[in-house]
């Protein structure tokens, strides 16, 4: 045993404790505010953004930065979308003092 | 920014990100993680521009700005009832977003930091990402053209489920096809595009054939599950790029997505795998063909509403047909009526009602009834014995009492016990089977009335008999 650890055996163990995480976490979510959940995980998931980010940043445009800059628009869409309407729900959800 | 600052300000986002999903455990708390599910985006994207900042960041910020612009504008205006539609393009945009990634990391390693050619580990990592980005893209525009009843115009929209003779050894050959070529990819020395593109058209295609067998009232299951594909294309880039933030980010929807597919299943008590294969519904009729001589006692609006007014405990049990007929506001009015006269209304919501997980409950929130009046199954299920009267608007095989009998195709499958009231008052346009294709004993119970009609139309009617 010795040397460094490969940064995929690193990734695999981020990997496993984050499904840990989710799974005790999104089981204590109130069923009631499923669709919520849908659309906030929806709009995290669109985090993928800095992947299109680091794609679409190399100053000599060619086809991999175009492709970088369409996916930056279309997670930009969802990460926009996905915050905003989830909290158009949420506020529905408020309570009403009358 | 050196790499190992990013990486803490990427751990940041990350432990942001769960709090987001955390705060969702009581309606009072979701909003502040909500917000702490922003400021980790905020963080993500910020830093991400910093550590850009020779590139072309005003692109990039021309990018954002667009698409910031269009998911504003839809998220402002989409309806309530559209949701599900609107969840599933969403799908469909991180699927081709990791796809578009996937292509770019091929076509430039240089630019993600790693190492060019690409080393084998991350070309099997890139080839996950970019099957289950593409299979979640086209399979999330099939989902959407079937929520968004786009049926007519294109026909592999239809809500009817499609299915061929063949299909499962189709999509198995086609499957096993696309992982040959993904394992040319892996293998090749250099940039194998040909494996790639090959491997990647076969995703787009897996995609759409299997989701077109699955039929409408799945598609809560549905959405689900590609909501947990498109977190795990997240991850699998994630692991490409070896960026610890997107493999939590994608583990934790991917892990979401999976919790509620395995919900709503077991809320149909089915298998996971008999909702994949499709085909549920397609042998409509079959069943309800013997309807014919049983007779139901049908009723007015103004009898529903006598028979409500006259009672002291009402559950309203709602279902699809209460969001195609757009009624949640008009069903808020009678409750806050019936209310009015003392009466104890309560609302009782099955895990599949609906197109989506939590669906009615978001209908319902928007039509301001409190969320205390609203009901989850097992809460409310053991008052049914007691309730006076029952209202089920546009629900059916999760009111059926068929489930409770051996050998019945939903045997088992867990519903809202409607039957025990003292008095069911169902609201439905026909008597045409539900999705399950079974009759339902309950329309023909001597304490049922049926109310037939639109379910907006007829809960407006009842309100105008209330004042």
């Amino acid at each position: 045993m010795g040397g460094t650890v490969d940064p995929t055996v690193l990734n695999i163990v981020v990997f496993v404790l984050a499904v840990f995480v989710g799974y005790h976490v999104i089981w204590n979510v109130t069923p009631a505010l499923h669709t919520p959940l849908m659309s906030v995980t929806n709009a995290i998931s669109s985090v993928i953004i800095v992947g299109a980010i680091l794609a679409a940043a190399p100053m000599e445009t060619d086809f991999g930065t175009v492709l970088g800059l369409v996916a930056v628009g279309l997670a930009a869409v969802n990460v926009a979308g996905g915050f905003m309407v989830t909290q158009r729900m949420l506020d529905m959800f408020r309570k009403k003092q009358k | 920014m050196s790499a190992n600052q990013l990486t803490l300000w990427y751990l940041a986002a990350s432990v942001l990100f769960i709090l987001a999903l955390k705060g969702l455990s009581s309606p009072t708390t979701a909003r502040r993680g909500n917000l702490f599910g922003m400021i980790g985006m905020g963080i993500a994207v910020l830093v991400t521009l910093a550590v850009v900042a020779r590139g072309n960041v005003a692109g990039i910020l021309l990018a954002m700005v667009i698409g910031g612009a269009v998911g504003a504008f839809v998220a402002r205006r989409v309806e309530m009832t559209q949701m599900p539609e609107l969840v599933a393009a969403m799908h469909s945009l991180v699927g081709m977003a990791a796809v578009l990634i996937a292509v770019a990391a091929v076509n430039n390693p240089g630019a993600f930091g790693v190492a060019d050619p690409l080393p084998m580990g991350n070309k099997l990592e890139l080839f996950i990402g970019t099957f289950v980005g593409a299979i979640t893209f086209s399979g999330s525009v099939i989902a959407f053209g079937k929520l968004a009843g786009l049926g007519k115009t294109f026909r592999l929209f239809s809500s009817a489920p499609i299915v061929f003779p063949g299909q499962h050894w189709v999509n198995l050959a086609i499957g096993l096809v696309m992982i040959g070529f993904g394992v040319a990819f892996f293998l090749s020395p250099d940039e194998n595009w040909t494996a790639f593109i090959m491997m990647t058209g076969l995703a787009f295609m897996l995609g759409v054939l299997i989701i077109i067998p699955i039929g409408g009232a799945d598609m809560p299951v549905v959405i689900s599950m590609l909501n947990s594909y498109s977190g795990w294309a997240a991850a699998g880039i994630g692991f490409s790029l070896n960026n610890s933030m997107l493999i939590v980010a994608g583990s934790l929807v991917g892990s979401s997505g999976a919790i509620l597919s395995y919900i709503m299943c077991r809320a149909m008590n089915r298998s996971f795998i008999s909702v994949i294969l499709g085909g549920f519904g397609a042998a409509e009729g079959s069943a309800a063909g013997a309807a014919g001589e049983k007779t139901v006692k049908s009723g007015s609006a103004e009898d529903a509403s006598f028979l409500m007014q006259n009672a002291e405990s009402v559950v309203i049990v709602p279902g699809y047909g209460l969001a195609v007929a757009r009624a949640q506001h008009a069903v808020k009015e009678m409750a806050q009526m019936l209310r009015e006269k003392g009466i104890n209304v309560r609302f009782a919501i099955h895990p599949v009602a609906g197109r989506m997980p939590g669906h009615m409950n978001v209908l319902l929130a928007e039509a301001e009834v409190p969320y205390e009046q609203v009901f989850e199954m097992e809460d409310i299920n053991g008052e049914m014995g007691t309730t006076d009267v029952v209202l089920v608007l546009g629900a059916n095989d999760v009111v059926n009492p068929l489930a409770y009998e051996k050998g019945s195709p939903i045997y088992g499958m867990p519903i809202i016990d409607v039957h025990k009231a003292r008095t069911i008052l169902v609201n439905k346009r026909s008597m045409a089977a539900g999705y399950a294709g079974l009759d339902n004993p309950l329309f023909y119970m001597d304490r049922t009335m049926m109310v037939f009609g639109d379910a907006k139309k007829v809960v407006e009617d009842i309100v105008k008999s209330l004042h």
